[in-house]
């Protein structure tokens, strides 16, 4: 009897224990969560070793993103429909050796900006004078982003804007004036794409162009035939828009072969990247999907094959909004980061670092989401992310941006929101079936998170601690070294907000080296370039970019932090052509500009 | 969730070589349903965070019955019981975590054990242990509130299954009045907040309400034991779903069963131990 009791009264008490055991584990888990509190600048850089001041007012610039207003009958939901537009791309168009900056407007009727880097520390926006800012016309549709690649290469970076509405094509001509070429070059009179970049998938020497559709191609978004034009599911869908690669024929004409080479899917795309992910010398290419799985499709520079399942990137449906990639183990392997919507009490999916399995390479290539194990998963409604090494440090760290729609500060959307995401498709496809928004905030105000990699395999915030404090709804991350001091500066598009430049200053006694690539045989450039970079007894391969994140393109330049006394070994650089080309220890602190051995 | 139709309801016998026959425990029609949901649905629409989760909640809440059974009970006991507890912690919470599916499974085998009044538990398992994980560690765990594919047929006959097995286990009328009820207050919703009553009607379209609708408010240990009782029950059920929905609460049906069924199931053992009273009084009456 005495012994019942006492089993009863171990079991009360184990069974209190469990219930206030989540508690713990939270106290547990958010004590290594970094800094939360602002520091000053000094005693940032002195813990982390870099500071951010943002600095786009004193700079010269001062844009507001506007989003578009749509078909009236979307009215009571149109700030989560008209909830993308703000857009960052990098370039130097002009060739004088300085990043200049376009941002993508929304509004119907407003502009884009072409900022030039005057290099005095400022920014002066060229774009009506180089014929790039009035792309936002009523009945021409709206900017969703832009993308640069020099797809004739004659050496000057071109540029293509991808919107809800009409596709644009604008070749540089000589970096002084911009032509438009979209008709010359066959591309369609209407798609609804939220990812666009530029990479030689067959690796001929010609830049090719992946589009990726969000709505399907036959909305217009001003004037809808039917309300139906919703995702079918809130994580099955496949009625998004269609996706398109256009193979460069040469002379400013492309070919459309999406389909014809593999790639016929109808998700719904917010985000691409191309990589050569299994070490093959092809560009593979990763897809992230709203409403539904990733898509990995693997290159043989003629066709490609569908293998998110099989290499375990493409099992589990979220909210994909992002895709970059980054050498983060230094281990001379890309992996891949995914964002997604988290909101405590309601949805939490948790964002993806897919890191390449260990052993796994080639066609046996397979992925495990390490998100939590680094600390990398919980980003609120996480948008565009970047890898870059912001402290100079040595390792890859990652800048991403959040928040949905910023409104009511007091009320919340999310209970309509889990309510109808919840419903058969034929409930939820139709926009006539969801709740008003009236005003109410979904994900909004959210504190951004700026991610530093220890070198370890963990990465922890210090957003707050090194001055990235703004809580605007970011969309899109670029970085950039915009002022040649040798480090990356951040640039932030915000959804009907201002533009930010987040200046960085980074601890004098962490070393970086930068490469400039021009290819010759390969594409002008270097759009797909590797490279691989040996100090101290370590190494970080890192790749010539032609877009990643979300809506976004870095800066072509490749910067390699490599902290305190670092000894070069070598550098290795494989072109897109498959040359390899050797440096031997080449100089710390400088920009090297290699062109590709003929 | 524990088993359905647990009171020993024996099933029609299969003739099996000739004279031999085997009988079909009805106890176990509710797992092989469940976990032809589980199957058909991970296998087709990758339902499941992983495998491995479900794997974990399964695993923790049959071990936690093992002992708890052993220790309190002395026998080893029946683990149909366990088996849809876990299974249904592994499809109804969502984690990034692997934690909350264990904790989960142990929390909601735990209650039967604990929370008990006159003999009976008052909690379904499942539900407790997820309302609780809801409440306590919002951070990192959610509850399954997407639908399943996009396809009606899968629905249908995920619910036409349902109601058979349902049915079979004498327990129909609860998940007819709870049903009839949500759309009424469904209507009576919309009717209120102006919204349009598809939205409101939305979310019985999905699959947690499928498990909610033939696992969990059906039972059996944690239901009042008239008929006409188990009714009314589902509809206020329903109804305090309706004023947690009004409220903004995500989620609402989870939460009106674990406030209205364990209030419910006191009223039914002090009624039940009052309707026995006159018995004992009687025994003792004076000459």
């Amino acid at each position: 009897m005495r012994r019942g009791k006492l089993a009863r009264a171990l079991l009360i008490l184990t069974f209190v224990a469990l219930l206030v055991s989540p508690l713990f584990i939270k106290r547990l888990s958010t004590g290594g969560h970094g800094a939360t509190a602002s520091m000053d600048p000094t005693a940032s850089l002195a813990r982390f070793g870099f500071h951010l001041k943002e600095v786009a007012q004193t700079s010269g610039i001062k844009f507001m993103h506007q989003a578009p207003t749509l078909d009236r009958r979307l009215n009571h939901i149109m700030p989560q429909v008209a909830s993308m537009g703000a857009a960052v791309s990098i370039a130097d168009f002009d060739r004088d050796g300085w990043a200049d900056i376009y941002v993508t407007n929304s509004g119907e009727g407003s502009k884009n900006a072409l900022f030039r880097n005057m290099t005095d520390g400022s920014f002066k926006d060229v774009a009506a004078e180089m014929g790039v800012a009035d792309l936002n016309e009523l009945g021409t549709g709206v900017s969703m982003g832009a993308a640069w690649g020099d797809f004739d290469n004659d050496g000057y970076e071109d540029l293509f804007v991808y919107k809800w509405g009409r596709p644009e094509l604008f070749h540089s001509d000589s970096g002084k004036r911009f032509t438009r070429v979209t008709d010359k070059a066959g591309l369609p009179s209407w798609m609804n794409a939220n990812t666009a970049i530029w990479f030689d998938y067959d690796r001929d020497g010609l830049l090719d162009l992946f589009v990726g559709g969000y709505y399907a191609e036959d909305v217009d978004l001003w004037h809808l035939k039917t309300t139906k034009m919703m995702p079918e599911s809130f994580e099955y869908a496949k009625n998004g828009g269609r996706k398109y690669l256009f193979r460069n024929l040469g002379r400013g004409a492309f070919e459309e072969i999406g389909e014809r080479v593999g790639i016929d899917t109808r998700r719904w795309a917010l985000a691409a990247v191309a990589a050569d992910l299994r070490g093959s010398g092809n560009s593979d290419l990763f897809i992230a999907n709203d409403y539904g799985v990733s898509e990995l499709y693997i290159n043989d520079s003629k066709r490609f094959r569908e293998m998110g399942k099989q290499t375990g990137v493409g099992f589990s449906p979220k909210s994909g909004m992002n895709a970059a990639v980054g050498d983060i183990l230094n281990n001379g392997k890309y992996s891949i980061y995914v964002s997604n919507i988290s909101e405590d009490g309601v949805l939490i999916q948790g964002n993806n670092l897919w890191v390449p399995k260990e052993g796994t390479t080639g066609e046996s290539l397979k992925f495990d989401n390490m998100a939590r194990e680094m600390g990398v998963e919980m980003g609120g409604w996480s948008w565009g992310a970047q890898f870059g090494d912001l402290n100079n440090d040595g390792t890859l760290d990652l800048y991403l941006v959040n928040g949905y729609i910023s409104a009511d500060r007091n009320r919340s959307y999310w209970y309509d929101f889990s309510k109808i995401a919840g419903g058969n498709s034929t409930i939820i496809s139709d926009a006539a079936h969801w709740p008003a928004m009236e005003g109410r905030s979904l994900s909004g105000f959210q504190q951004k998170r700026v991610w530093l990699n220890d070198g370890a395999g963990r990465f922890v915030d210090v957003a707050q601690a090194v001055g990235a404090t703004d809580t605007y709804d970011g969309r899109s991350v670029a970085m950039a070294d915009l002022w040649n001091r040798g480090v990356l500066d951040i640039v932030v598009a915000n959804q009907k907000g201002p533009l930010l430049i987040y200046q960085n200053t980074a601890a004098p006694e962490n070393s970086w080296v930068a490469f400039e690539l021009e290819g010759r045989t390969s594409n002008r450039s270097a759009i797909g370039a590797e490279v691989r970079v040996h100090w101290n007894g370590k190494q970080q391969v890192q790749q010539v970019s032609g877009g990643s994140g979300f809506c976004a393109q870095n800066q072509r330049r490749v910067h390699f932090g490599l902290g305190k006394n670092p000894r070069i070994e070598r550098v290795e650089i494989r072109w897109p052509s498959g040359k390899i080309q050797k440096l031997e220890t080449p100089g710390v602190g400088q920009v090297h500009r290699i062109k590709e051995e003929e | 969730m524990s088993r359905t139709g647990q009171s020993a309801v024996v099933g029609s016998p299969l003739e099996l070589s000739g004279r031999r026959k085997i009988r079909f425990d009805n106890r176990y029609v509710a797992p092989l349903f469940i976990t032809c949901i589980l199957l058909v649905g991970h296998i087709s629409y990758g339902i499941l965070e992983s495998w491995e989760r479900t794997a974990i909640a399964i695993v923790f809440a049959i071990i936690a019955e093992l002992i708890l059974g052993r220790i309190f009970f002395g026998k080893w006991l029946n683990l149909a019981s366990a088996y849809i507890s876990g299974i249904s912690v592994g499809i109804l919470i969502r984690s990034p975590a692997l934690w909350p599916y264990a904790l989960c499974s142990v929390i909601s085998m735990m209650s039967k054990y604990v929370l008990r009044v006159k003999g009976r538990h008052l909690w379904n398992p499942s539900n407790f242990g997820i309302c609780a994980l809801l409440l306590l560690a919002p951070d990192t765990v959610t509850a399954l509130s997407v639908q399943w594919g996009n396809f009606i047929w899968p629905l249908l006959v995920i619910w036409v299954l349902g109601s058979i097995i349902i049915w079979r286990a004498k327990r129909f009328h609860i998940s007819a009045t709870y049903v009839i009820s949500f759309f009424a207050f469904a209507f009576l919703r919309s009717w209120i907040t102006g919204d349009p009553w598809r939205a409101e009607v939305a979310p019985i379209t999905g699959p947690m309400y499928q498990l909610f609708v033939f696992f969990m408010v059906t039972d059996p240990k944690t239901t009042v034991r008239s008929k006409t009782g188990q009714c009314v029950v589902a509809f206020l059920v329903a109804f305090a779903e309706m004023l947690l929905r009004l409220n903004d609460v995500v989620y609402a049906p989870l939460y009106a069963l674990f406030i209205v069924g364990p209030t419910a199931m006191l009223i039914d053992i002090w009624w039940e131990s009052r309707a026995r009273r006159p018995d004992a009084s009687e025994a003792v009456q004076p000459i």
